[in-house]
């Protein structure tokens, strides 16, 4: 499969500060992918690079197999939509409203869809004919995905898409991306830190730690990869010997210790003779280590590769 | 948030639903002969990535419990819900009596409690004569 997606050595510098170090990256068509990582990790400049907006200092990117920035061809079937999107000029024009923000942007997207524009306003509460100005922080993320969906790119990219979005509202974005989606599959990256709630989205994670890919792979996979065991010491102890660990910790008679590998059900059935509790970690907890993680945490890269 | 419906983090999301839809055709929700959701359906009801719902139809698809036709979608095959409850009796010891008499033991019960009580339990149930 061809990816919509791909980098190959992709650095980008501003000054003598490395943002993006040698990424290699091959998203495949029609997926839906999580770009993940901590504040400050790159997932912004690279998205930025990706929706055409700013040139890589090394190494390359392709969308729907060229170059994106300034090539007509490739942008007008891609929409990147920011954390706290801009929109045209509206602070130039006053009575700059959100049908207005939304003709324009069907002037854009060939694939404009202005019924899902309008059902995606009334399911987020927002009336068309409000001013841009007036919007509050959550409402013009309301619009930024309105946008977003109703474009209908080929290639779709969403940087934090929700600042301000409540939680029923980012469900209504889940809920919606996910319908649209099966009727009009297309290539979706989104960056998020609220993982766990969005987790169930994704077929592929991309996780970026300081500039460079920690983790690409298939989310599935790693549900249940790795295992929170806890219960008294020795118990604990006798359970995990032999075993991968990512982390220790005690109190008293108690220890709480980080497991990596599948649990079979003889293990189950032999940690509930020994009283032990069994918990998987969650997408967002395994990407924490990835991403750097608490100090002395073994790293996720060379655990998935073995 | 309500995410997954029903899902949890325990292990891969297909093998979820293959499990859900594996017990639904157990319990008889899902007849024999019966069209099975499809992967988009399943993916909008519990809230996940349709690519994932569709490797958890794709396991029972395998596994020979339901059956395609072209252009229509999955069915549930004939025999499909015997074979599966037959499958539920022979793990019933390793997933419900072996847990059961490994907690007896921690609480320092016998065979014979243990059996006592199951057959109070089942009788103010009004339920299964034991």
């Amino acid at each position: 499969m061809t990816p919509a997606i791909s980098a190959t050595g992709l650095t980008r510098k501003y000054y003598d500060q490395v943002v993006l170090d040698d990424v290699h990256l091959a998203i495949g068509a029609r997926t839906i992918t999580g770009l993940l990582g901590r504040n400050g990790a790159g997932k912004t400049t690279l998205l930025r690079i990706l929706g055409g907006q700013e040139f890589p200092s090394s190494g390359s990117v392709q969308v729907l197999g060229a170059a994106p920035a300034e090539n007509e061809d490739v942008l007008r079937r891609l929409v990147l939509i920011r954390e706290d999107q801009a929109y045209p000029d509206y602070q130039g024009y006053p009575n700059f409203k959100v049908s207005h923000a939304l003709r324009a942007a069907s002037f854009c997207y060939p694939n404009w869809d202005p019924d899902l524009a309008s059902s995606l306003l009334e399911d987020f509460g927002l009336r068309a004919n409000k001013a841009i100005k007036s919007l509050s922080r959550g409402q013009r993320s309301a619009l930024g995905i309105t946008t977003g969906l109703a474009a209908r790119a080929e290639v779709t990219l969403f940087d934090e898409p929700y600042a301000g979005l409540d939680a029923v509202a980012r469900q209504i974005f889940y809920d919606r991306l996910l319908a649209d989606y099966a009727d009009f599959p297309r290539t979706v990256l989104l960056s998020t830190h609220l993982i766990d709630e969005a987790a169930a989205l994704f077929e592929n994670v991309v996780v970026i730690d300081r500039g460079r890919v920690v983790l690409d792979t298939a989310a599935d996979g790693l549900r249940g990869m790795a295992t929170t065991v806890s219960g008294p010491v020795l118990a604990v102890n006798s359970f995990t010997e032999g075993r991968p660990v990512w982390e220790r910790r005690g109190l008293g008679s108690q220890a709480s210790v980080v497991i990596v590998g599948q649990i079979s059900p003889e293990d189950r059935e032999r940690a509930r003779s020994l009283g032990l509790d069994l918990t998987p970690l969650s997408l967002q907890q395994l990407v924490v280590r990835a991403s750097g993680g608490p100090p002395g945490a073994g790293s996720l890269t060379e655990r998935t590769s073995a | 948030m309500p995410q997954m419906a029903g899902l949890d983090e325990g292990g891969p999301l297909f093998a979820q639903v293959a499990d859900r839809l594996a017990g639904e055709i157990a319990d008889g929700g899902l007849a024999e002969g019966a069209r099975v959701p499809s992967s988009n359906e399943l993916a909008a009801f519990y809230r996940i990535n349709p690519a994932t719902a569709a490797k958890g139809i794709n396991v029972l698809a395998d596994d020979g419990l339901l059956e395609k036709q072209r252009g229509i979608g999955m069915f549930v095959a004939t025999g499909a819900r015997q074979r599966l409850l037959a499958r539920r009796r022979a793990e019933f010891t390793e997933r419900y009596v072996q847990p059961l008499l490994t907690e007896a033991t921690r609480l320092g019960m016998d065979t014979d409690e243990l059996i006592a009580m199951i057959k109070d339990t089942s009788s103010e149930r009004g339920g299964v004569p034991v």
